[in-house]
């Protein structure tokens, strides 16, 4: 049963070029997916680590940038792509060391601080960023002479992409390594105290979220041929960390949902009035206040509590609210 | 030789005004243990209303007085009506906060535009004095005056009254403030609006000098960070000392190194965080 719904999802994703129609439509599929992978790196080190990032956007920059200078110094698509997951993944693994001195709270103002060291080179190392005008490049690359250029050969790709991604993450989860990282999140001195070594378990999966955050970055850079500080702004470190919550932290699929949400709401309410921001400001305020666990979980709480409430009295288990969900 | 005193001058003045936006930070988050992360807009908030409340004939110093209320105001029906429901959970509670940076930074885009507006320096401080046959902005020693003068009462406050003693209890330990009868929860309030009413003031008075444009929370927030970081959080010295190495920095950083200013600005903070997370002057680790 699982297998045939797996299956049927797969052949409904693959086929969305085919019945959506216009390419307008391809390309919000594409964004959703790219910023999919994004949430689901971010979602490692949120969700299973505990450990609140307001950075990401910054390594998802740092990718990108790298990406356009290795394109434009005229490199093929295995070096450029290899090079800029490199670049990116030593300067995670710095991150890493840094925002590892603090969690919780602390974490979280390092992270921002980091990011804002990224948004402030890309802003005004301008030899090598060009300051505010950005980094554009001439063409989307062809890896393994596939050609991208059209938006549904692009949608394609970037679902292998996320196919690999959702899988690399399902099996980390519910790996070993998967388990230690969730017990570090809920008992980190207990943990330690049976002999993990916490600090490593955070960096790894720092490493594993960066990594995703790095491939999503370069998709960007691919989808857009540009890239701009506006991309490593805190606005983006937010936007991902609202995909996140809003679909559910801790859960696979969350994310993912949440990636939906927000680019289809950001694509359609744009298109009506400028203020962005401000939704976007106002629908991370209301699921904070109202559904801090996110709407995946949010939704089969209510559902599970509209089931109960039909049912006579006695058997109704309201489940505890919380968000340590995707056990 | 004046270009190096001109670059000092500035960096006593930034000093100031970061002092005065990250006093309020620094207690909000040693109290609450929330980095406010709206409390750059409460900056930029507070620059704007001032601009409009001077458009309508109000003087300098009353506008800036005034918009400090408003912003306290804001901040109190923040403190009140939705960081209070999240009470507990801190993350949420810096969520909200940041959610609630981009509403109140697209409302000002919305209502005073996107250009930047001058705040215009008050009459009597415009032009320069000279002291040891050297002359300096007067206005910028004003704010570096006003500064100090926020800075004593502050002390004043915490060090020598009631309210001080108990917001100081708060901050070392809450459970136990609230064990031997102090209302924790009315203090939040208190230190919430108090640091709100800091930066609002701060955002005017330092208008004639930076100005008022979208992205100014944006730059300002960042920079109470790193004095937070570098300070430690919760001790008022701690924001003093800080604030005045940031100012320096941003402003020597920017001129002789222009391209990285940015990575003077935060290098400290980095050695800062290896060597000695809990901040400079901070007791308690972060």
């Amino acid at each position: 049963m699982r297998r045939v719904a797996l299956g049927a999802a797969l052949v409904a994703l693959a086929a969305v070029p085919l019945w959506v129609g216009s390419t307008y439509y391809i390309n919000v599929a594409s964004q959703i997916l790219l910023y999919a992978v994004f949430a689901l790196g971010v979602n490692v080190l949120v969700g299973y680590a505990g450990l609140v990032s307001l950075g990401h956007a910054g390594l998802f920059g740092v990718a990108a940038y790298a990406g356009a200078r290795l394109v434009n110094a005229g490199h093929n698509h295995m070096a450029v792509a290899a090079g800029a997951l490199a670049v990116t993944l030593a300067t995670a693994a710095v991150f890493a060391t840094l925002a590892l001195r603090g969690t919780g709270l602390g974490f979280v103002m390092i992270t921002v601080a980091l990011g804002q060291i990224v948004w402030g080179v890309a802003y005004r190392w301008i030899s090598i960023t060009n300051g505010d005008n950005g980094l554009s490049i001439k063409g989307r690359p062809s890896p393994f002479d596939l050609s991208l250029a059209s938006p549904a050969a692009f949608y394609w790709g970037t679902l292998v992409v996320f196919l690999v991604a959702l899988a690399t993450i399902a099996v980390v989860v519910a790996s070993p390594f998967g388990a230690s990282l969730r017990g570090t999140r809920d008992q980190p001195r207990r943990m330690s105290a049976l002999g993990y070594h916490v600090w490593m378990i955070r960096f790894l999966a720092f490493l594993l979220s960066g990594f995703w955050s790095a491939v999503a970055g370069l998709l960007f850079l691919y989808y857009n041929q540009f890239v701009s500080p506006q991309v490593v702004a805190l606005t983006s470190s937010a936007e991902v960390l609202l995909m996140v919550i809003a679909g559910g932290t801790g859960t696979l699929l969350g994310p993912v949902v949440g990636a939906a949400l927000v680019v289809i709401v950001k694509n359609v309410v744009s298109g009506y009035i400028e203020r962005w921001n401000f939704v976007l400001g106002a629908i991370f305020v209301l699921i904070v206040v109202f559904m801090p666990e996110g709407l995946v979980p949010g939704t089969v709480r209510l559902w599970r509590w509209a089931r109960a409430a039909g049912r006579p009295r006695g058997a109704a288990a309201v489940p505890a609210r919380g968000g340590e969900g995707g056990r | 030789m004046s270009l190096w005193l001109v670059l000092a001058v500035n960096s006593i003045t930034l000093g100031g005004l970061l002092f005065l936006l990250s006093a309020g930070f620094s207690l909000i988050f040693g109290l609450m243990r929330i980095p406010n992360l709206t409390h750059g807009s409460f900056f930029m908030l507070g620059a704007y209303l001032a601009v409009s409340l001077m458009r309508h004939g109000f003087g300098f110093w009353t506008a800036a007085v005034v918009a400090g209320l408003g912003v306290a105001a804001f901040g109190g029906i923040v403190e009140r009506f939705i960081l209070r429901r999240l009470a507990g959970a801190e993350l949420a509670q810096v969520l909200v906060t940041l959610g609630l940076s981009f509403m109140v930074a697209d409302f000002c885009l919305m209502v005073w535009t996107g250009d930047p507006i001058q705040i215009e320096t008050p009459p009597l401080l415009r032009g320069t004095a000279s002291a040891l046959g050297l002359p300096f902005p007067t206005y910028r020693l004003a704010v570096s005056l006003v500064a100090v003068v926020v800075a004593a009462l502050l002390w004043a406050l915490l060090d020598r009254t009631r309210l001080g003693a108990m917001i100081r209890a708060g901050v070392d330990d809450a459970a136990m403030a609230r064990v031997v009868g102090i209302r924790v929860s009315r203090l939040f309030t208190i230190v919430f609006c108090l640091g709100a009413w800091l930066a609002g003031f701060a955002g005017v008075i330092g208008g004639p000098i930076l100005s008022v444009y979208p992205g100014l929370d944006g730059e300002m927030l960042p920079l109470a960070l790193v004095v937070v970081i570098l300070g430690g959080s919760g001790s008022l010295l701690g924001s003093l000392v800080g604030s005045f190495v940031v100012g320096f920095l941003y402003n020597f950083g920017q001129a002789m190194f222009p391209e990285l200013a940015y990575v003077v600005l935060f290098l400290p903070m980095l050695i800062v965080l290896v060597m000695r997370p809990q901040g400079l002057f901070g007791r308690q680790p972060v």
